[in-house]
């Protein structure tokens, strides 16, 4: 019997984890399709900008700074060992550019702005609001979700591409200020091995699939917690998980397709 | 519309974060410095092309005057076609040699041109007809252990 009660709890699991996809797919079509009304009512967007945006400004910058430092010193001693220091530039810019610009980004928008988002309309949905706002006919994807969305979506590559900018100059402040490789070669060798269409462009690429399903599971996850305090904080803790877990396995696939030739 | 320090904050973010895709673009990346709109084509075959890749710089004297755009084999005559896009302001005689050579010991490969005397200048669409393929490492150690292995035979 405790078999069999086992095989019942797998299917159950199994069955409800596909169910909730699906549902998840439905939740983001909606919101597709009720999108133009939010674009109608821009202020809705720039509110929600200010707080997944403009605030996640400061980790971001910080976050880049040390990475791309970080970089700077590995990267100058592993690349001494072959007497190629004059590479540290290319190293640096292709590394963050290409996969840790938009992974870092994506994995700290998902905590830092990704968490708030699921917080908010989990409480929202606790304290009644979403079914009040259904009472007075007003469409609470349309009016909560889309805008969030697109914000999500605005802001992903803005940050990741900040957050590149910002490595590289933290790369160069190890690199050529403090170690002193020669600046000349480390701008130089940068521009010739860094292609904006294979690198620069397919950055931006990355960043706006993670903005896309780290901003969907998060609303998701909020729009969709039990109502109680322990639902809303088990809905955060999973949009955290699953959007990391989602990141770095999308990363995986995109720069599969992306650099498979190069 | 009125306007808010809200929509000052925002204006901001969106401003740094395409300032910093332009540093991207131009100071990273490539589309700042070398602009290759203005090109005329040349076609080469080379018997041994080595590790040249398509995108890979041309040169003359050192100077960056053209890139590889596409290698291909030619079944008729068993030999690459290397398709070579030069600016426009660079022009080269008909006698030109072209190159594979390698940028220092182990480094990329590229091409050098070495411009004969010919009056004549090469237009779009010509081919280059001296050329000398790449230097293949293992070639050049078989050549040289071939040598060795011949000349005690000789001095003893």
């Amino acid at each position: 019997m405790a078999f069999i009660k086992t095989i019942r709890g797998i299917g159950h699991r199994v069955i409800n984890a596909v169910w909730r996809i699906g549902v998840a797919a439905r939740f983001f079509f909606l919101t597709i399709i009720y999108s133009g009304n939010s674009f109608r009512r821009f202020n809705l967007i720039i509110k929600e900008l200010f707080s997944s945006g403009v605030m996640s400004l400061i980790i971001i910058i910080v976050a880049g700074l040390f990475v791309g430092m970080v970089l700077g010193l590995q990267g100058y001693e592993t690349l001494k060992r072959y007497g190629s220091e004059s590479a540290l530039g290319v190293m640096v810019a292709l590394g963050l550019v290409r996969e840790l610009g938009p992974v870092m980004a994506a994995l700290l928008f998902a905590s830092r702005a990704g968490s708030a988002m699921t917080a908010e309309i989990g409480l929202m949905k606790a304290t009644e609001q979403i079914s009040a706002m259904e009472m007075m006919a007003v469409n609470p994807i349309a009016r909560i979700v889309a805008p969030r969305f697109w914000a999500g979506v605005i802001s992903m590559p803005l940050l990741a591409a900040l957050f590149s900018a910002v490595g590289i100059f933290g790369g160069y402040l190890v690199g050529v200020v403090q170690i002193g490789v020669d600046e000349g070669s480390f701008w130089s060798q940068m521009q010739a091995a860094v292609d904006f269409r294979e690198d620069v462009l397919n950055g931006v690429i990355k960043s706006l699939v993670f903005g896309t399903v780290v901003t969907l599971i998060a609303l998701f996850e909020g729009f969709d917690a039990p109502p109680t305090a322990e639902g809303v904080s088990g809905a955060t803790t999973r949009t955290v998980v699953t959007s990391s877990l989602a990141i770095l396995m999308l990363d995986f696939v995109l720069t599969a397709i992306m650099f498979r030739g190069a | 519309m009125e306007r808010t320090t809200l929509d000052l904050w925002v204006g901001m973010f969106v401003v740094a974060g395409i300032a910093s895709l332009v540093f991207l673009a131009m100071k990273v990346g490539n589309l700042g410095t070398y602009n290759m709109s203005n090109t005329y084509e040349l076609h080469a075959y080379f018997s041994n092309v080595g590790g040249l890749k398509p995108k890979a710089s041309i040169k003359d004297a050192g100077v960056l005057v053209g890139r590889v755009v596409s290698i291909n084999l030619d079944t008729n005559r068993y030999e690459a076609d290397v398709v070579m896009h030069i600016d426009k302001r660079y022009q080269f005689p008909k006698d030109t040699f072209a190159n594979i050579l390698t940028s220092g010991l182990l480094g990329e490969q590229y091409i050098g041109l070495m411009p004969g005397g010919d009056t004549e200048m090469l237009k779009n669409g010509d081919r280059i007809k001296q050329t000398q393929s790449a230097m293949v490492l293992e070639d050049l150690i078989s050549k040289f252990m071939f040598s060795k292995a011949a000349e005690p035979a000789a001095t003893k």
